[in-house]
């Protein structure tokens, strides 16, 4: 009886001892790796690719956190989640960031007990038909089926845009693009609706991507970033100054090609020697190393280059920049000064 | 004879909680409920302990706040500006529609394959064994998925049944088989007098249960004037007229017409939408568990002496009467319980509703709900207490019908 007993008080005392989380820059350092929420698979934002390497947009902001604070971006372990379990698992520890086209919104900011660090893509929602439907407007929709991913913001949009406009339509919920994009495919459903870059990038995945047409209306502002969870600001500060670092780079010109040599010495811009550590301290001040956003820009050049790699014109993707061009270019993209 | 004496007299010692038979049981079960409280009040703790840390409270206010969502599928009145608690109830509906739907097949499936796996026929009794080995044990998270995904992918959509020359064409103009699932026709009632339908189908059921008790009533009394004369009355017409006529003359009344299914616009209008998500997890519930069910019939017959059989035969009754009047009623004792427990697995299997897409409660309210309202603890509670309730009534149910069947003790 006497080691139940014992055996008891130790199992609650050690479970006691687990439940209060450290700081989760201190946890993601003594685990060696960060483990990032991202989606279950939406080309050139979040996919593993032929190697079961993970590739994208969302997954170069991990590679780039893990950099920054781990030094290695291999260093991440990807944790897939669909619309319905993102939140929990990031309320939950599962996962130290979630980067996986999430809408900022108050009531997910405020409510859900969330930070959104800043804006990676300015999006907005959109409706995909087959072009054999001949439809050319989302107010011709009435009476369609629509495919939605379920337990996200455009579900919530989606209510709201057909009753506004007084038409009818038949939800069939899904878990994830993949369901959607073969549902869709099917002919199950008339309509695909999510944020028009996921529509792009699950039309460049289909056989035939020129018999679908995406719907001029842009139902919703839909400002997608990376998020953590609240009460944790320093480690907030880290994931959102790892992506203002990559916003910045480009601003400042440092690419891939010629970090190497800006950070080698001292250079005549200012603004660059801090980004980069060659001038004053700006990595202790969020407790990491001088050369934090060297290694974050390194893992997958600055903003510019991943875009262009993973989701720009070139790709089968093919976004224009649009609001997501630099400041300096008629874009919404604008990094705080490092200073 | 030696008079026995009691040991002098000793005070009680501690060890005495241990080794003294007397208290031992008593000193564990202490032990045992402390520790349980410690858990549970650890668990307790290091959950607001979290929620405060998190900087959340506990509170049932969201569902009284409008869900923002629609639902395809609502036996009430609902739409995007209905509460969260209203989008819960018709989720809650929704688990019951397939619940007892699933129940009632899975039941009828279960008895057939169960009674044919006895068969003496080589071939119906190994298809039988195809059947429930090969439902049995595949998951059925699969079997909802295949089943799900043959429905939407070997079907025609609707577009194919448009123009002069369709693809596909409706059964007998009334049924529409397509991947967004099955239109049947509806059936509605145009008299202005009869405007409630709900109301209107409680009447027709009404009238319809008084149709059975009178023709119970008949039957008892052909089977007083059998017993008294020898001659058993011809009562088949007057039972069929007994079900037809009153509740036809009511529907008649209520100008009752059908509302056939036609193409509007992208989809068919009219008549009934049975979804594809309903028909794949109805049938997926229904034939998994029937397996299950098929072998616990199978149980039961097996359990009932085979003497039985032999005395039936002997009298010469037919074995499709002795497998009725004589094995069944004998098996059931056997087979209730553990059907109890298939009945109260089906409920709770239909949670994976969400693989297919069909809003039931775990999906409205546990799923959509929590996620738009980041209220997960609140909401997963509701939803355990509410399938705990469930679960307890169907049990409560089947228990009762469990003392009417048993063996009475007299």
């Amino acid at each position: 009886m006497k080691n139940t007993v014992i055996l008891g008080a130790l199992t609650v005392a050690g479970l006691a001892a687990g439940a209060a989380s450290a700081a989760t820059l201190d946890d993601v350092k003594a685990r060696g790796n960060l483990n990032c929420g991202v989606s279950t698979g939406l080309t050139g934002f979040s996919a593993p690719d032929a190697n079961g390497v993970w590739q994208g947009f969302d997954v170069a902001v991990c590679r780039a956190v893990a950099a920054a604070v781990l030094g290695d971006p291999m260093a991440v372990e990807f944790v897939s989640t669909t619309g319905q379990t993102r939140f929990t698992a990031l309320a939950s520890g599962e996962i130290d960031m979630l980067a996986r086209n999430t809408t900022w919104t108050f009531s997910r900011d405020n409510d859900l007990k969330f930070e959104f660090v800043g804006v990676n893509y300015y999006d907005g929602q959109g409706f995909m038909v087959p072009k054999e439907l001949g439809v050319s407007s989302a107010k011709e929709l009435d009476g369609a089926t629509v495919c939605i991913q379920t337990g996200t913001t455009t579900e919530l949009n989606l209510a709201d845009f057909f009753r506004v406009n007084n038409i009818s339509y038949e939800p069939v919920p899904i878990e994830t693009n993949a369901e959607a994009q073969q549902q869709y495919l099917a002919g199950a459903c008339d309509v695909y609706t999510t944020d028009a870059s996921g529509l792009a990038a699950t039309r460049a995945s289909f056989e035939a991507p020129g018999d679908h047409v995406i719907l001029p209306e842009i139902i919703s502002k839909e400002p997608l970033g990376p998020l953590v969870r609240h009460g944790d600001s320093e480690w907030g500060d880290i994931v959102r100054w790892s992506l203002n670092a990559l916003i910045a780079a480009e601003e400042y010109g440092v690419t891939s090609a010629n970090i190497e040599e800006l950070s080698s010495a001292a250079t005549d811009n200012p603004e660059i020697n801090r980004l980069l550590g060659t001038e004053g301290e700006l990595g202790a001040m969020i407790g990491l190393e001088a050369d934090w956003a060297k290694k974050a820009i390194m893992a997958n050049g600055n903003y510019g280059e991943i875009f262009e790699k993973t989701i720009g014109e070139n790709t089968p993707i093919g976004l224009s920049r649009g609001l997501n061009a630099q400041w300096t270019e008629g874009g919404l993209m604008y990094s705080p000064p490092f200073r | 004879m030696t008079t026995m004496t009691d040991p002098p007299g000793q005070g009680f010692r501690l060890s005495q909680l241990i080794y003294d038979t007397r208290y031992r049981s008593l000193t564990i079960q202490v032990v045992a409920m402390i520790v349980l409280m410690l858990l549970f009040s650890w668990l307790v703790s290091n959950t607001i302990h979290n929620l405060q840390t998190l900087g959340k409270d506990f509170d049932f206010g969201f569902l009284t706040q409008p869900s923002g969502y629609d639902i395809n599928q609502r036996l009430i009145e609902y739409d995007s500006q209905s509460t969260h608690g209203r989008a819960a109830v018709v989720g809650i509906l929704n688990t019951l529609l397939v619940a007892v739907l699933g129940c009632a097949l899975a039941t009828v499936l279960g008895v057939i394959a169960g009674v044919l796996r006895l068969s003496n026929n080589w071939l119906v009794s190994r298809l039988m064994a195809v059947y429930v080995e090969g439902f049995r044990n595949v998951p059925l998270l699969l079997w909802i998925v295949l089943i799900f995904a043959l429905m939407t992918e070997s079907t025609p959509a609707p577009r194919a049944f448009r123009g002069d020359t369709p693809d596909a064409s409706m059964l007998f103009d009334a049924v529409a088989i397509t991947n967004r699932g099955v239109y049947i026709p509806a059936i509605h009632f145009a008299s202005p007098f009869f405007t409630n339908g709900l109301f209107n189908w409680l009447l027709i059921l009404a009238v319809l249960g008084a149709s059975i008790f009178a023709i119970s009533r008949l039957r008892h009394w052909a089977t007083e004037k059998q017993e008294a004369t020898g001659d058993r009355p011809t009562t088949w017409y007057l039972i069929l007229g007994l079900l037809i006529v009153p509740t036809g003359l009511l529907m008649l009344l209520m100008g009752a017409f059908l509302d056939m299914p036609s193409l509007q616009g992208f989809n068919f209008g009219g008549g009934v939408h049975l979804r594809n998500s309903l028909i794949a997890l109805w049938l997926a519930l229904s034939l998994y568990t029937g397996a299950f069910i098929a072998e616990i019939v199978r149980g039961g017959i097996l359990a009932v002496n085979k003497g039985q059989t032999e005395a039936a035969y002997a009298l010469g009754i037919r074995p499709s009467t002795t497998m009725n009047l004589v094995i069944l009623p004998q098996a059931l004792r056997v087979i209730i319980p553990p059907l109890i427990s298939q009945f109260l697995n089906l409920t709770k299997n239909s949670s994976l509703a969400i693989a297919v897409g069909y809003m039931d409660v775990r999906s409205t309210l546990g799923g959509i709900t929590i996620n738009q309202t980041g209220r997960e603890l609140e909401g997963m509670l509701l939803l355990g207490l509410f399938y705990l309730v469930l679960s307890l009534l169907i049990s409560g149910v089947m228990n009762v019908y469990n003392a009417s069947v048993k063996l009475k003790e007299r």
